[in-house]
């Protein structure tokens, strides 16, 4: 297996695009990621997309894209892992590199999510649970994540206000990042009196869904010191899955998918949770937060919410996280996500993050997780000398 | 005939009651409709939940009758449910009770149309068929969410709710049936037409001669047959529509307001059309006691009657309990305001 | 939800029944072909009681598509007296009536309606132990 390295990535910034298609939004995702990687045509394209069917009437998409981006003919598919659709894309295109299938593989994620009423979106996000027995039921995927939250608070005998930490340290992290969707502070007092979604979650717990696309290109290590950027080396890659339902999990508040993914990717790299300078977490909701940094070890069980409380989870804490934005704030393009996630680990460990830059990043993690819980990959990403 | 017996001696095995929770006050339609300057003919009605219909209501009652006659569900011959309300025009509403209770494959099923009258035809037919050794149990149900236009009289009364009853052999039942008669003739009293949402009513008419004439002649042909004056029976019932009516045919027929007061609960939950005198009939059973008899009447709109007596034996006693009472449903009680009516009873669509 | 996807499952939708593993005993719903308990296979069906708690719920706002016209509801994980969490409606409740650990029974009701002309969808929820006089 040979070593792997991010040698471009692209972003366009997460909003309501009224003016780009899903094909407008990949291309441009994809020449960014291709010019910033100094490549002119990658021989792989694993696009990660949950909702162009349901949403935009569309598949086929990789190869709709790479025909829109002038790549006519290249070998490329839609990588589905509901909301790790993203990373699921990433880890292919790291296998593909890694297995010695190809030099140049680009992980692109895209998703437009506001062509459609917000019901639709809604009822499409919920695709991600399990439709015969969670979704029949009327469960919104916001709803799922409240049966979590419930439990948790009553678990553990935490309030609502308590996440707050979480929310707050999201939105100011994109105060200052261009590509965020919802670039401005909240307070804890705004928190407490956002509308509920699907009590005991509201609106201010909840990731804003939004239009984008994001890019990664996947190379050998040893292709990558030819860059003019820091070399960022894909330390580990690993995956996954758990029950799709939340009722069928031997333990609804652990996420075991998380826990193994995260163990799975330590082992790989010889790394630990206190090794990490930073942790791109998956914080879809305030309580996915908490539970993702439990089951990756950064926090024993009912602690994690302690983290937000304690301030821990800045740019300024023991472990920062969300560190330009996060899903709540940057916005939350569903099958993007997970690519933005290692985007952002990348401007992190180039030194390019801007105003967010975190001193001395050297070794950052990325963990993207689909459904509830169902389908969690995690990545380690080092820059090297 | 005047009587109707069957071969076999049969009777009820088990039976259960269900109303559904919401309650409409009726001065909140009088406060809509008429300025709360008009006279109200009961205190409150019956109405579903927005995730309630004739379906949801007869399973549940269907399993309640099933918890007190003790029988394995494959046993029934027959699932019948009596309804004017029932969710589909075409499909009928007695397979999905019969799948949701077990009482699959073999079985007879079919949804029974007589207006109010509805439910007591399927219990005449369940007789029948078990009287007949045709089948061993049979499941008969009467059942409504019953529809008022905004603003009619109806719409103080028409509610929700019904009963379900199990028919089996004399020797396993909780009450005998001594013998029952029915009457019909052709009265424009009360109607609906294929596809109009609410029913069309005669105002007047619909006492006399419609609910009088058919409930006292079937109740003066069956106890005279059976050689029954009033103070032979213990609790008389009558079909519901209001409080005057059911209180009038007792007079008439010599009933003291003590023998009617147990069964007489469209006071309190209105009136539940098909399930309106079976609802009636478990709230007497519920309370009576064995060796006591029970005169039982329903009336439909078209026109007719069924009427039956019910000798009550000392298994009731071991049943009762083994499924909740009416009286556990009536008092289970949540008020509504009209504009909540509104939204449940589909009337507002978002 | 279309009629044959109605059809397959009308028992376990209907009436709550799932399945008991052969060789571990275990009781589980939904239905499936293998026992997650055991690993060995599992298809002999049972009906469940229909009585649990309460273990988590959430009311929810912000309906998806098709359940707007029930909204705000409540979902809850109900905890079965035989074992299993099963996801599903609570019914004949009040806002702020519902706390973890309540006890609940089955009811079948409605689900959702596939417009004015399509089909009704039935399905199992569950509501507070309905109160009941001494006997």
């Amino acid at each position: 297996m040979r070593d792997v390295a991010v040698l471009g990535i692209g972003q366009t910034p997460v909003a309501e695009h009224w003016d780009s298609s899903l094909r407008d939004l990949a291309y441009r995702a994809l020449q960014a990621a291709l010019d910033d990687a100094r490549v002119p045509v990658p021989q792989m394209l694993f696009v990660g997309n949950m909702l162009s069917g349901a949403l935009a009437s569309q598949e086929n998409v990789g190869a709709l894209i790479a025909d829109y981006a002038g790549l006519r003919g290249m070998e490329a598919f839609k990588i589905e892992a509901a909301c790790a659709s993203g990373a699921a894309a990433a880890r292919m295109a790291w296998m593909a590199v890694a297995g010695g299938l190809c030099d140049i593989a680009v992980a692109l994620g895209v998703e437009k999510m506001t062509d459609g009423k917000a019901e639709q979106a809604t009822a499409a996000l919920a695709y991600a649970a399990d439709a015969e027995y969670e979704g029949e039921h009327g469960l919104s995927f916001v709803a799922l994540n409240a049966l979590m939250m419930q439990r948790y608070m009553h678990e553990y005998g935490y309030r609502h206000s308590d996440f707050a930490g979480f929310a707050i340290n999201s939105h100011a992290n994109a105060t200052t990042n261009p590509n965020a969707m919802f670039p401005s502070a909240i307070t804890a007092e705004q928190f407490e009196r956002a509308r509920p979604v699907a009590a005991p979650i509201t609106l201010l717990d909840s990731s804003g869904i939004g239009d984008g696309a994001a890019a990664a290109v996947f190379v050998p290590l040893d292709l990558a010191t030819r860059s003019p950027h820091p070399v960022v080396r894909v330390l580990a890659s690993a995956s996954a899955t758990d029950t799709v339902a939340l009722h069928d999990r031997r333990d609804p508040l652990f996420l075991e998918a998380a826990h193994v993914s995260a163990q799975r990717a330590y082992a790989m790299s010889g790394t630990t949770a206190e090794d990490m300078d930073f942790f791109e977490l998956h914080d879809a909701f305030t309580i996915m937060s908490a539970l993702s940094l439990e089951a990756s070890g950064y926090a024993p069980r009912g602690h994690g919410v302690g983290m937000a409380i304690d301030g821990e989870i800045t740019r300024q804490g023991r472990l920062p996280i969300c560190t330009l934005g996060g899903l709540k704030a940057r916005g939350h393009p569903v099958g993007a996500t997970g690519v933005y996630q290692i985007v952002e680990a990348v401007q992190q460990l180039r030194g390019e993050a801007g105003p967010n830059q975190l001193a001395g990043a050297r070794l950052g993690m990325a963990q993207n997780i689909g459904g509830s819980g169902a389908n969690v990959i995690t990545h380690i990403l080092e820059r090297r000398n | 005939m005047a009587v109707m017996r069957p071969t076999l001696e049969v009777g009820i095995i088990g039976y259960g009651a269900y109303v559904p929770r919401y309650r409409l006050p009726a001065s909140e339609v009088n406060r809509i409709w008429h300025d709360g300057e008009d006279a109200e003919p009961i205190t409150e009605k019956a109405v579903p939940g927005p995730d309630e219909d004739t379906v949801t209501m007869s399973i549940e009652a269907a399993r309640n009758a099933l918890a007190r006659a003790a029988v394995d569900p494959a046993d029934l011959g027959a699932v019948w449910v009596g309804s004017e309300s029932h969710p589909y025009a075409v499909k009928p509403t007695s397979a999905i009770v019969a799948e949701a209770i077990g009482a699959v494959p073999l079985a007879l099923g079919a949804d029974w149309q007589f207006a109010c009258k509805a439910g007591t035809e399927a219990l005449q037919a369940a007789v029948a068929l078990v009287g007949s050794g045709m089948g061993r149990y049979a499941l008969a149900i009467g059942m409504d969410t019953a529809q008022g236009r905004p603003g009619d009289a109806l719409e103080y009364t028409a509610a929700a709710g019904g009963a379900g009853y199990i028919v089996g052999a004399g020797d396993e039942s909780v009450a005998l049936l001594e013998g029952s008669s029915s009457r019909i003739s052709d009265m424009p009293d009360f109607w609906r037409r294929p596809g109009a949402p609410y029913p069309e009513h005669a105002g007047r008419f619909t006492g006399d001669p419609a609910y009088f004439e058919h409930v006292e002649a079937a109740s003066w042909g069956l106890m005279q047959a059976l050689g029954y004056g009033a103070s032979d029976l213990d609790y008389a019932v009558f079909h519901q529509p209001n409080r005057r009516f059911p209180q009038r045919a007792a007079l008439d027929l010599g009933f003291t307001r003590e023998q009617i007061a147990p069964g007489m609960l469209v006071d309190r939950i209105g009136n539940a059309y098909a399930g309106s005198s079976l609802l009636g009939l478990s709230a007497v059973l519920d309370v009576a006691r064995p060796g006591q008899r029970i005169l039982h009447v329903s009336f439909g709109s078209g026109a007719g009657s069924d009427a039956f007596v019910w000798h009550v034996t000392e298994r009731i006693t071991a049943r009762r309990d083994a499924a909740p009472r009416t009286e556990d449903y009536v008092r289970r009680r949540k008020e509504i305001d009209y504009a909540t009516y509104a939204r449940y009873r589909g009337k507002l669509q978002r | 939800m279309s009629g044959p996807s109605q059809w397959r499952r009308r028992q376990q939708r209907l009436s709550l029944t799932g399945e008991i593993c052969p060789q571990c005993s275990a009781r589980l719903f939904p239905p499936r072909d293998v026992c997650p308990h055991c690993g060995g296979p599992a298809r002999i069906p049972y009906a469940l009681g229909g009585r649990g708690t309460v273990y988590s719920f959430s009311r929810i706002m912000s309906a998806p598509e098709g359940y707007e016209a029930g909204a705000p509801y409540y979902v809850a994980l109900v905890a079965l007296d035989e074992g299993p969490l099963v996801t599903a409606q609570l019914t004949d409740v009040d806002p702020e009536a519902v706390s973890i650990g309540m006890p609940v029974e089955m009811v079948t009701r409605l689900m959702k309606r596939d417009g004015d002309r399509g089909l009704i969808d039935y399905s199992f929820k569950f509501r507070p132990v309905l109160e009941r006089m001494a006997g």
